[in-house]
This record gives C-alpha cells, sequence and structure tokens, in this order.
C-alpha cells in the first residue's frame, strides 16, 4: 500500500466488438503490491478490460504496459500475469496438486522445485489435507483457494481475479474477504480484482475504479470515493444515497418544496441549474439541535431492524423518494422510534454533496 | 405390494420387444452353432462343437484378423477426421454450428447401398477421379482404385463418419471455454493444452464413436462385397457365403456368434471406460454452468 511505483499504465485502452464499444478510452495506473477494485455495473466493461490484462483480448486502441513494456499484444501464456476464473476453471481430471503443478510444468521447472512450491502454496491455502482430491471432491470455498493458490503458484507479477467471490454463500464470502486481503499481504503480488459488489470492493481494496458504460468515472481510495463520489451515478452506486432533486442557490440547492438545503456548490454549476443534493444515511441525525444547518420533519413509514442498527423510511417533503436513516442500535434504545411517528431529521452542511442533475 | 406389479407393468412391452426381437433369435442362431450341417444342406440336428473348432482354423482366423484390421484402419481415420470436423464445428459462431452439423449428418437420410454404389461411380476406372485427372492433364493408365482394400476403407470411414462427428461434438461444445483458456493464462501453448486439457475430457466421445465405427464396421458385409469386388473378405461376407451359398448354416451361425462376441467385449471395454471417465465428464460440464 505505501509503494507508489506503478507496475501496470493502461494507456487510453478502447476495445469495440463490431460496432459495440465495450471499453472506451480508458487510462489507469495500477501501483506495484497494490489490491486494486474493478467495479461497475455489468456491462460496464470491466471484464473486457480485465480480459484484456490477461491477453485473452487485444485492444483496439492504446497501449498496456507492465513494468513500461507495452504487453498488449502479448498471448496470455507469455505474460507474467494470472488470472482466477469466475468459474474457478479447474482442471476436473487433475487432481488439486496435478492442478496446481499445472503452470509450473509449463515453466519446466526442475522436479524438486516444483514439488516444494506447490507444497508452500498448499499449506499457505490450507489446502495440503485435499491435494489428492479430484475438484468434485471439494466444496465451494475449497474451488476457490484451489483456483488461487494454481494462480499464485506461479508468483505472477500481476494477479487478476475474476468476481473471485461471487460463487460463495454470504458468510463464507465475509471470511474469505479478509482471507485474500491477508494473502495479498503474504505473498506480496499485486492484485486487481473484479467485481460489481461495491461492499467487496470497499472492504478488499486499497484503490478502486468505478467504471460505466466502457468509461472511468472515478479512481481513488475507497474512503475518497465513498466520501466524495465524482458524480451522481458514483454516489448512487457506492453505498445508499438520500438525493434531493433542486435547483442551485449561492450556498447550496433549494428543494422543490422551496426549502433551502446548504453545502458546498461544485465551482462548474452555477445558480439557476438543476441538480441534486445528496446526503449519506449515517450522517443523518435524529431530533437534531437547532443548530443543524439542514433540518426536516418527516413521517416514519417503515423499520428494518438489522441487528447492528435500525434503518428507517422517513417521508419527507423534499424529495419524492422516502429518506433513509441509519440510527446505532445504541441511540435507538434510548429514543425509541416506531412507524407512523413524526421525527426530525439533521445534517450538517458539510455532509451534503451536490451533483449536476 | 402394488408397486413392484405396475413397475414390471411397465417394462413389459420393453421386455416382449427385447424377447421376441433379440433374446430369441440369437438364441435360435447360437443353438444352430451346435448342430451338423447335413449332406444336401439343410440341418442334422445331432450335437457337436465342430463349428467352433473350425472358426479358430488359421484360415478363417485369418479373415477374422483382416476384418479386424480393416475395421481399425478405418476406425482411426474416422475418429481423426471426425474429431478435427467437430472440432472445428464447435469453434464456429453458436448460431451456425447446428447448421454445419445437419451437412455434416446430411448422407445419412440416404440408403446405404445408394451411397456405396456412389464410390463405384467415383472410382471405378473411367469413374469422376480418372476424369478429373484426365481434366488436369493426366495422360497415364487410369489408377486402379476400384476393389482395393483402400476403397473397401474409404466406404467404411465415409459411410460412419456421422457417428463419430456426432458423437466427438456432445462433448466438445459442452466443455468450459474457460477451462482451455486457464491452460493458456498457466502458460501452456495451443498444442499442449489441446494434448492435456481438451483431449483427456473429450475422450469419451471418442470412444463412443470409435466404437460405433469399429464395431459396424467389422461385421459389415456390403462395403467389402461392392468395393472390395469379393477379394477382400470379411467375417460379414463369410456368415453371408454360410447361410446363402454354401448352405452351412450351423458353421455360419458359430461364425456369427464369434462376431456377436468380438462385439460384445469391445462393448464392454468402452462401457467401463466410460463409467471411469463419466465423473470428470460432469464436472468440466458442471463448471460451464457455473
Amino acid at each position: 500500500m505505501s509503494e507508489t511505483r506503478t507496475l501496470l499504465a493502461i494507456d487510453d485502452v478502447s476495445k469495440n466488438f463490431g460496432r459495440v464499444t465495450a471499453v472506451d478510452g480508458i487510462s489507469l495506473d495500477i501501483r506495484e503490491n497494490e489490491f486494486f477494485a474493478l467495479l461497475g455495473p455489468s456491462g460496464c466493461g470491466k471484464t473486457t478490460l480485465l480480459r484484456m490484462l490477461a491477453g485473452f483480448e487485444t485492444p483496439s486502441d492504446g497501449r498496456i504496459l507492465l513494468d513500461g513494456k507495452d504487453i498488449a499484444r502479448t498471448p496470455p501464456n507469455k505474460r507474467p500475469v494470472n488470472l482466477m476464473f469466475q468459474s474457478y476453471a479447474l482442471f476436473p481430471h487433475m487432481s488439486v496438486r496435478a492442478n496446481v503443478s499445472y503452470g509450473l510444468e509449463m515453466e519446466r521447472l526442475p522436479a524438486k522445485e516444483i514439488r516444494a512450491r506447490v507444497d508452500a502454496i498448499l499449506a499457505t491455502t490450507e489446502l495440503m489435507p485435499f491435494a489428492d482430491r479430484k475438484p468434485e471432491q471439494l466444496s465451494g470455498g475449497q474451488k476457490q483457494r484451489v483456483a488461487l493458490a494454481r494462480a499464485l503458484v506461479k508468483r505472477p507479477r500481476l494477479l487478476l481475479l475474476d468476481e473471485p467471490l461471487g460463487a460463495l454463500d454470504k458468510k463464507l464470502r465475509g471470511a474469505m474477504q479478509l482471507e485474500l486481503k491477508r494473502l495479498q499481504h503474504e505473498v506480496g503480488i499485486t492484485f486487481v480484482i473484479v467485481t460489481h459488489d461495491q461492499e467487496e470492493s470497499l472492504v478488499m481494496a486499497d484503490r478502486m475504479a468505478v467504471l460505466k458504460d466502457g468509461k472511468l468515472l472515478q479512481c481513488d481510495t475507497p474512503h475518497a470515493v465513498y466520501e466524495h463520489p465524482a458524480d451522481r451515478f458514483v454516489a448512487d452506486f457506492i453505498g445508499v444515497m438520500n438525493f434531493v432533486p433542486g435547483t442551485i442557490s449561492a450556498d447550496g440547492v433549494i428543494a422543490a418544496n422551496g426549502t433551502s438545503i446548504a453545502g458546498k456548490v461544485p465551482a462548474m454549476l452555477t445558480p439557476g441549474a438543476s441538480a441534486v443534493a445528496s446526503v449519506r444515511p449515517e450522517r443523518i441525525r435524529l431530533f437534531p439541535s437547532s443548530e443543524t444547518a439542514n433540518r426536516t420533519t418527516g413521517t416514519v413509514e417503515a423499520l428494518a431492524y438489522q441487528g447492528l442498527d435500525l434503518q428507517l423510511h422517513v417521508r419527507t417533503p423534499l424529495a419524492p423518494e422516502p429518506f433513509l436513516v441509519r440510527v446505532t442500535a445504541d441511540a435507538a434504545d434510548r429514543r425509541p422510534v416506531s412507524s407512523g411517528d413524526q421525527i426530525e431529521l439533521g445534517w450538517d452542511a458539510a455532509d451534503v454533496r451536490i451533483f449536476k442533475e | 405390494m402394488t408397486r413392484p406389479s405396475r413397475s414390471s407393468l411397465l417394462m413389459a412391452p420393453a421386455l416382449v420387444w427385447l424377447t421376441a426381437l433379440m433374446v430369441v433369435p440369437c438364441a435360435l442362431v447360437l443353438a444352430l452353432a451346435f448342430f451338423r450341417r447335413g449332406i444336401y444342406g439343410g440341418i442334422d440336428y445331432t450335437f457337436t462343437l465342430e463349428n467352433f473348432g473350425l472358426v479358430f482354423d488359421p484360415l478363417y482366423a485369418g479373415i477374422f484378423l483382416n476384418s479386424a484390421r480393416i475395421a481399425g484402419t478405418a476406425t482411426l481415420i474416422a475418429v481423426v477426421v471426425g474429431y478435427a470436423a467437430a472440432y472445428a464445428i464447435t469453434a464456429a459462431p453458436r448460431r451456425w454450428q447446428p447448421v454445419f452439423l445437419f451437412f455434416a449428418v446430411l448422407p445419412f437420410w440416404s440408403n446405404y447401398l445408394i451411397r456405396t454404389y456412389a464410390w463405384i461411380v467415383l472410382l471405378n476406372r473411367e469413374g469422376l477421379v480418372t476424369q478429373l485427372l484426365r481434366w488436369v492433364g493426366y495422360t497415364g493408365e487410369p489408377p486402379s482404385m476400384l476393389y482395393t482394400e483402400g476403397a473397401v476403407i474409404a466406404g467404411l470411414v465415409y459411410n460412419y463418419l456421422p457417428f463419430v462427428i456426432l458423437a466427438c461434438y456432445a462433448p466438445l461444445s459442452r466443455l468450459n471455454p474457460e477451462l482451455a483458456e486457464a491452460s493458456r493464462d498457466l502458460g501452456a501453448s495451443a498444442m499442449t493444452t489441446f494434448r492435456r486439457v481438451i483431449l483427456p475430457l473429450t475422450v469419451p466421445g471418442i470412444a463412443a464413436g470409435a466404437v460405433f465405427v469399429f464395431v459396424l464396421s467389422i461385421g459389415n458385409f456390403v462395403t467389402p462385397a461392392l468395393l472390395g469386388g469379393g477379394r477382400f473378405q470379411m467375417i460379414g461376407n463369410l456368415v453371408y457365403d454360410q447361410f446363402l451359398t454354401a448352405n452351412d448354416w450351423p458353421f455360419g451361425a458359430a461364425l456369427a456368434m464369434a462376431l456377436i462376441a468380438i462385439m460384445l467385449l469391445v462393448l464392454m471395454a468402452q462401457a467401463l471406460a466410460a463409467n471411469r471417465a463419466s465423473g470428470r465428464t460432469a464436472e468440466a460440464q458442471g463448471n460451464a454452468n457455473g
């Protein structure tokens, strides 16, 4: 995370399939030893970009520089990049050990070295007890670890992971997210993960890129992307956001009902332009003090108890959609709220983000 | 107690069918093999094992071996050509694949005899092949192609090739394409990927196709009779001759039984191999759905 040397430079890369543009002039730098996430809804071009990094697709335009060398046209078996497939793609006719050895056999390494390296990675991934099993005899989580071991044992400069946790159930997914981070730290290899799950990239990535319709919208740390989304789409796609449509004024947005919402107006927006003001659910307080910059009243329409916190749907005069408010279990215990209650909501001007409509 | 009786009732049509059309005729032929040939043809109903002894006579054993060799060669060629064709079809865009398969299987819709006669038209001394050679400037003796072992093999390969294409297409088309990509990603060349991943996972299809061609070829009598001109005897012709020319039904029956025994052995070997391979095939296809 601390290293800043660029390992992989994606330089104005585009990919067309016939008349469809899957990737549209993307430029990105991925740093040495970084855990990087490519995030976006399905069809955003993230998988095509990943396949170009692996060598299964050739860019229509642009360069892919690994350590400064253009590898855009290097075949997949000739680049120090490995891909962990979404389907895992384990060879069904080979044992776990044979699957993991395969890549090293292709490098024509001495049998002794292959054995030592395979043993080491099987130990790291806790697969030793299953070394002689066939893939069909493994659980989903074990298969995932074999796929990971098979790619890691090659000691690639760059490991690509295509929706690595997509096939696992929710609980296992949480454990594997941390496991992947631990492994990445341990082996010191740069990871690029493709995912449509924004929570996954927030948890795992050092930096992330948000893609839509083949274009790069934002590339930054998860914290920066979450707190300062580049546009309305990113704000909506990452986490949960409450939006209030309106028009720009000198110090914020005036909602349709005339209420003024204080917040910092981006330089590109001029008064009178239509815009949306937005605020995260966890930034909204119930029963705010009178100094709070933004206040409104609303009716509680629904409560969703989620253990750690309570989610309220509050109908306000500000927006057509109900506000989502997150209250900690603690706060909810102190001042119980029930469905149908009239409550006051408040949030600070610093927590308001304003976007072009 | 109603359940077993109902299931046996449902099985009844199949059992009747099998008994009337498989078990009884085979039993009759088997029984025939244990009798003597009558002096003027016909059957002398005295028990003997002579007919089976005669099967192992070097003359007849040689014909068995010859048939196995011809059928084996035809199988090998059909598997190589058929696998390549099936591979090419799976490489085509998905929506074109049924069209190509349709054309590959099209010859099946015409009569076997007609298809075999067509080869006579192609291969005879003044046939299409000779005319084609003349047309490109060849002036020498027309090559003798008809009534050779090569013609018999060509006929067998041509007639049974669709079986191989269909049998190989099924596992190839269901193979998860990411397996080949994974192999490439791990550093394997296209050739190594084929040898170590694609081929082992499609062996069941090859085996099924090969057994079809071999079993149908070794007992074939039409193709050797028409394209081999009677000069290249296979077991099928021998059995045909015993029943219809030599009038030695008991010996013909013994030969037929020996042929059936060979076919059963081949089929059993294939079933065993398929059983062992079925696990990994299921997995290869399961991956594709994941």
